[in-house]
């Protein structure tokens, strides 16, 4: 491998983003670069949002121009039920956002309860989810209106999942301190999870509130 | 998940073989990215022989109207999923790190993946020419109700292989978005502030942001497509509640943008070319930049010019042409730049900035005709003719794709270590450029006449235009002997490549041919001043005599 030899003083006028990565090893071959997956993750997170956007635009597009809306003997969605599971997935916001509190203050036995109870929250709300597929009336492909409620709870339904398969990936890459780049690992799941309650205050106007 | 970026690729060894593997060298990628679209050049220009072949008459003799219906519907997709926008990601990969005076990309790991996938949604296109039914058939953009069709009713039919590999292909080229951006915006040397980037890494960073933004919406929609197709939903279906005009909104919120993606690095491009060859600054530099961005956030909202005879209301039509209109300000900001970059210049015309002015006369050229599309009379009259054919053509071929020649010859020794041969280089250039007009120019008239795309014979008054269309056509086939055969001809005896050819200023020009793995090392740049510093005599970088010794030295 060619190098060009120059007498620049190393370190000299280096910007925020050309510090060397942990791993860096001068001479080895590829070094290790630094570690940007938080701008790539955040970046990542606004584009899916617009997946979402595309599907509530197609719903507000469907719904608007439609002659009957519901399925033949549906008249409309409970949605008690459905509230209650909306107050445990929002609540799940918080809770995470006290565990990275008390992981910032070293306390790490309350962060790993808070984030386990944020786990727990998941699953009780994609528990909640497959109740009320279980209970209805109407299929996937019976209509409009089923394709998009179909689609809508079920896409992100399987954020909730990732979210939570990811909150554990994290939780355990956290318990392990050799392997770098934990914190920011954490940091993007609480991110994704927030990012997961706020779809779910969208979708929920859309399906249950308006009528 | 986006992976961390602390991987440690192969050294970098001379054998040609770390290109046929897996790498996450961004300079290996980006040679991968390039072999693998001008592979797919050679197959979707095959299929354009063919095309143009059937049309040379006006009976439909050559092949079968199901078979010309799947030609012309794999051209278009593979020009566009697997020629052109790998070819730019593979610019963008070997451009822009070492433009900006990064070692790699952000997420080399990632860049890999995004890579592969290309070979492998490739292969699912190429094997639905396989399965019962054969390919998708219903135009490039696979509008219902035509593309829900499912006469033998097979789960892998055609079209639904083509939404699986354009899902596949939205995925890779959202991870490469994330990965330019990520880059551009985090890993820029010392001193090199975002107005004192070339201008290529501007169009780079705009065009990848469309992708973020566009994307998701076309794949959302692609997977409503997909699920009317193979799982019995109404989405797209009208006789279940559903709506095929809401298809056209989700196709088109990205796939109008999605030319811009193509053109802005082209713009870049030329951008970085004119400088060189006329030795003199690019006139108006963060006007050029700043229209970048201005491109970026109109080319939001023109979607619905390609909808004007599909129902849509009155209101949108006239909001939407005007908005349409709006882009000929910042893109013609960008030409007067140009025109005024190489006005009095000491102009050189190598192959590069042959293919770069051809280019922008070209581009110039279906500007004017964007225009007239723009335009909700003519755009209804000459809907669906070979107007709207013979004007994106001028964009993709006679703009995007010379554009992408005129980087590949002003690149190809950068990177390779080779010269390419300028003889055969002007040879190619002549070719293509005569064959581009000839084949592109008489669809104008053809539309105007009313010819209808997509269909296999024609009224015989068409037929003059279509013969010179035809020769045309084939005179571009031919082209691509000169520039292959140049290509093969400096890899295996080509002269050794010094580190700056053209004489140009730039962080990639301050570094051997071809750079090291990790470009500058610990030894990055601190950048002075903006680029394109021609006749000012002034240094790029702090220190920029001790680089200029270490180059010679190497060379030496």
């Amino acid at each position: 491998m060619t190098s060009t030899s120059v007498g620049a003083s190393p370190g000299e006028g280096r910007g925020p983003g050309n510090t060397p990565g942990p791993g860096e090893a001068p001479g080895s071959g590829h070094h290790a670069h630094p570690d940007h997956s938080l701008t790539g993750f955040v970046l990542f997170l606004a584009s899916e949002s617009l997946v979402f956007l595309a599907f509530f635009a197609g719903y507000a597009v469907l719904k608007t121009g439609s002659l009957s809306w519901y399925p033949a003997g549906v008249e409309g969605l409970e949605w008690r039920e459905p509230l209650r599971y909306t107050a445990v997935l929002l609540s799940s916001s918080g809770t995470i956002a006290l565990a990275e509190h008390f992981l910032e203050r070293g306390r790490l036995g309350l962060f790993r309860g808070f984030w386990l109870l944020t786990m727990a929250m998941g699953a009780l709300f994609l528990a909640g989810q497959v109740l009320e597929w279980r209970g209805l009336a109407f299929g996937f492909t019976d209509g409009v209106f089923a394709n998009l409620f179909y689609l809508l709870t079920g896409f992100h339904g399987l954020h909730v999942a990732a979210g939570i398969v990811l909150m554990g990936v994290m939780l355990v890459r956290s318990l392990t301190p050799s392997s770098g780049g934990g914190h920011r690992g954490l940091q993007a799941a609480g991110l994704f999870w927030h990012f997961v309650d706020v779809i779910w205050v969208v979708l929920f106007l859309l399906l249950y509130v308006w009528r | 998940m986006v992976s961390t970026a602390a991987t440690a690729a192969p050294p970098a060894s001379g054998s040609w073989l770390r290109y046929l593997g897996w790498s996450t060298d961004a300079k290996v990628i980006g040679i991968q990215y390039i072999a693998t679209a001008l592979l797919f050049l050679l197959v979707g220009g095959f299929l354009a022989m063919v095309i143009r072949g059937e049309l040379i008459t006006p009976e439909a003799d050559l092949v079968d109207r199901t078979v010309y219906n799947a030609l012309y519907t794999m051209h278009g997709t593979i020009m566009l999923f697997l020629f052109i926008f790998p070819v730019l990601n593979g610019l963008n990969n070997l451009l822009v790190p070492l433009m900006i005076g990064a070692p790699d990309m952000a997420f080399p790991r990632l860049n890999a993946v995004a890579f592969w996938m290309v070979p492998v949604f490739g292969l699912i296109l190429m094997a639905s020419f396989l399965v019962p039914g054969g390919p998708a058939a219903a135009g490039w953009w696979s509008y219902p109700p035509v593309s829900l069709q499912n006469p033998l009713g097979i789960l892998l039919n055609g079209q639904a292989l083509w939404i699986l590999a354009v899902a596949l292909s939205g995925v890779s080229s959202i991870l490469g978005a994330l990965n330019v951006v990520t880059t551009i915006l985090r890993m820029r040397a010392p001193g090199m502030g975002l107005f004192r980037m070339p201008i290529f890494c501007w169009t780079a960073l705009s065009a990848q942001l469309i992708q973020l933004v566009g994307l998701p919406v076309l794949t959302g929609g692609a997977v409503m497509l997909l699920l009317d197709l193979v799982a019995g939903t109404s989405f797209y279906r009208p006789e279940g509640g559903g709506d095929p005009v809401l298809y056209q909104h989700f196709f088109w919120f990205y796939s109008h943008p999605a030319v811009y993606v193509i053109i802005l690095p082209i713009f870049g491009v030329f951008s970085e070319l004119l400088p060189v060859y006329s030795r003199k600054p690019l006139f108006g530099y963060s006007f050029v930049a700043m229209a970048s961005l201005v491109i970026v956030g109109l080319s939001l909202i023109v979607w619905v010019h390609h909808m004007f005879p599909s129902g849509v209301a009155q209101w949108m039509r006239d909001l939407f042409m005007v908005t349409t209109m709006l882009i000929a300000v910042p893109t013609g900001i960008k030409v007067f730049a140009w025109v005024a970059t190489i006005w009095r210049g000491k102009i050189r015309l190598t192959s590069a900035m042959l293919f770069a002015l051809g280019g922008i006369v070209n581009f110039v050229f279906a500007g004017i005709t964007g225009i007239m599309l723009a335009t909700v009379p003519i755009d209804i009259h000459v809907n669906n003719t070979y107007f709207v054919v013979g004007h994106f053509h001028y964009v993709i071929y006679g703009a995007a794709t010379m554009g992408v020649y005129a980087a590949i010859y002003h690149w190809f020794g950068k990177f390779t270590g080779r010269m390419l041969y300028e003889g055969l280089g002007k040879l190619h250039f002549v070719l293509t450029f005569i064959g581009t007009n000839l084949n592109f120019l008489p669809m104008h008239p053809l539309g105007l006449m009313g010819m209808p795309r997509r269909v296999s014979s024609y009224d015989p008054e068409f037929a003059f235009w279509n013969v010179l269309a035809s020769l045309g056509a084939f005179i571009l086939g031919v082209s691509i002997i000169p520039f292959l055969l140049n290509l093969v001809s400096s890899l295996v005896r080509g002269a050794k490549a010094p580190a700056n050819p053209w004489n140009a200023i730039g962080l990639e020009w301050l570094l051997p041919s071809p750079p090291p793995a990790e470009n500058f090392e610990e030894h990055i740049p601190t950048v002075l001043r903006g680029p394109y510093g021609y006749g000012s005599g002034e240094p790029l970088v702090e220190h920029q005599e001790r680089y200029e010794q270490a180059l010679r030295e190497v060379t030496a």
